[in-house]
């Protein structure tokens, strides 16, 4: 029996990512420029996050010529934003044979209440959280792969180490519990039961999980390897530097060396300018993207 | 005596394969650096993504030294980004590869994601008994030369093959509990 769109098919595209740099473009030639140093994959998106910040207004799913130009000049897999809850905006990147959906915080949420059901779409989604509970929700709402969500524009990697310490040691405490504390911590956490078992059980989440949020440097991609998670999304923090080829390539490198201290110190030379970056204190509850979503 | 198999860990599923190499009783050994291809007995080259793969292969010549390898009998099993890599030729590509075996492969070759799927392989050299086989944005072996043998094919295309010492897959096997296809490399080693 050939079965398409399976959760095994959904989630096996993430364990092939593993390793690997997810990069944010607006371009074809930013594509070709993240394919180029090694990307395992780029998404495409109408403005960085930086700039949605800088220019404010309601952000959207990106105008589909911007993402079939860009799936039309790279052989590795593409992925779009949809807004939160805008299960339109997905089924449109579906018809355009997105190979997976970033349900994101980033762009402006259009629903306040409910996030996509995820089950309904062939199409893999990847989605953001801050802690296990979240986590679990996403995957119970059919999420194949997860990202913690960091703060998203700022070149700043405080929350994104914040929120994948908080996903690892919320699954460690887990694992320790007795199996009739586990209904107490599903409901203390807001998560689906059968998925705490699957992780008192494992140790480990279902679904595959990169570090997404504020990773401006390589040594931010490696301290966010050596925290646990799987892969790197970096969005502003490449095409808002200097040398973007350079930067590029030198994240690529370490996501694969992070242990290699050596290799980290060859690679992070003379890489130009990092973004500027925004201290995350001075962000107003509403500017801060983490928030968005429940 | 335990096997010594290296996988390749540059990127993509490489601890899918560690597990099942070691479920089957083998010293796995993740090949970063070229030096992590000493003494190793045979090489996976896992699923992923075949440009990144080979970007990464080419710092230190990391893979003049996996082909030479492969040229002296060295036993390698590429899975999809794997068998991308060890193919002469690749349709519409210049990328980086092994050029190890006389096929010409090509890539994405049933559509994108959407279209990704699972099925049930046909493989007369694994048993009767089909092999559940996950297809994830994957290759196929176009043509081959006369010492390539087919070992499966999927709606007429070759998706399974073998050459001396080399072995490569379009599905991943390292994504099913089947261990036939690990163990079918394992003894590739023994025979050799």
């Amino acid at each position: 029996m050939t079965d398409i769109g399976s959760l095994k098919v959904k989630t096996g595209l993430a364990e092939m990512l593993k390793g690997g740099v997810i990069m944010d473009v607006t371009t074809p030639e930013q594509a070709i420029i993240a394919e180029e140093a090694g990307a395992c994959a780029v998404m495409a998106l109408e403005r960085v996050p930086s700039d949605i910040r800088a220019e404010g207004g309601v952000a959207r799913m990106a105008d589909p010529t911007i993402i079939q130009s860009i799936m039309a000049v790279v052989s590795i897999p593409v992925m779009a934003k949809a807004r939160i809850g805008h299960f339109i905006e997905a089924q449109i990147l579906e018809a355009l044979g997105a190979d997976y959906i970033d349900e994101s915080e980033v762009l402006t949420p259009a629903d306040d209440s409910y996030h996509i059901n995820k089950h309904d779409f062939k199409v893999p989604f990847v989605c953001g959280c801050r802690n296990l509970g979240e986590a679990l929700r996403r995957i119970g709402e059919g999420a194949a792969m997860i990202r913690t969500k960091g703060e998203p524009g700022t070149g700043n990697v405080v929350e994104a180490v914040r929120h994948m310490r908080t996903v690892m040691s919320e699954i460690r405490a887990l694992t320790l519990m007795p199996k009739e504390e586990l209904m107490s911590a599903a409901k203390d956490m807001g998560a689906p039961y059968d998925l705490v078992l699957y992780i008192a059980e494992h140790g480990k989440l279902p679904v595959v999980n990169f570090a997404a949020g504020g990773i401006a440097t390589p040594a931010d991609a490696a301290l966010m390897m050596h925290l646990g998670c799987d892969g790197i999304f970096v969005g502003s923090g490449i095409f808002k530097s200097g040398d973007p080829k350079a930067r590029a390539k030198a994240i690529v490198l370490a996501t694969t060396h992070f242990k290699d201290a050596k290799i980290l110190a060859e690679i992070s030379k003379d890489l130009g300018q990092p973004m500027s970056g925004i201290e995350i204190s001075t962000l107003t509850d509403s500017q801060r993207m983490q928030e968005r979503g429940w | 005596m335990k096997k010594r198999v290296g996988v390749l860990a540059l990127q993509g599923a490489f601890r899918e394969h560690r597990q099942v190499l070691e479920h089957l009783g083998c010293d796995v050994i993740e090949v970063r650096k070229t030096n992590d291809l000493e003494e190793i007995q045979g090489l996976i080259i896992p699923g992923g993504e075949s440009t990144t793969i080979g970007k990464l292969l080419q710092i230190d010549e990391m893979g003049e030294k996996i082909k030479e390898l492969g040229t002296q009998d060295l036993p390698i099993f590429g899975t999809c980004a794997g068998m991308i890599l060890l193919s002469k030729t690749i349709i519409n590509s210049d990328q980086y590869r092994l050029s190890l075996m006389d096929t010409v492969v090509e890539r994405n070759a049933f559509g994108r994601q959407v279209a990704s799927f699972e099925t049930d392989l046909l493989v007369p050299a694994m048993g009767p008994n089909p092999l559940r086989a996950v297809f994830i944005r994957a290759p196929y072996i176009r043509e081959v030369a006369p010492n390539v043998g087919i070992l499966a094919e999927y709606d007429g295309k070759s998706v399974f093959a073998r050459q001396g010492n080399l072995l490569a897959s379009a599905f991943h096997p390292e994504l099913t509990p089947d261990l036939r296809v690990h163990q079918y490399f394992l003894n590739m080693i023994d025979e050799l």
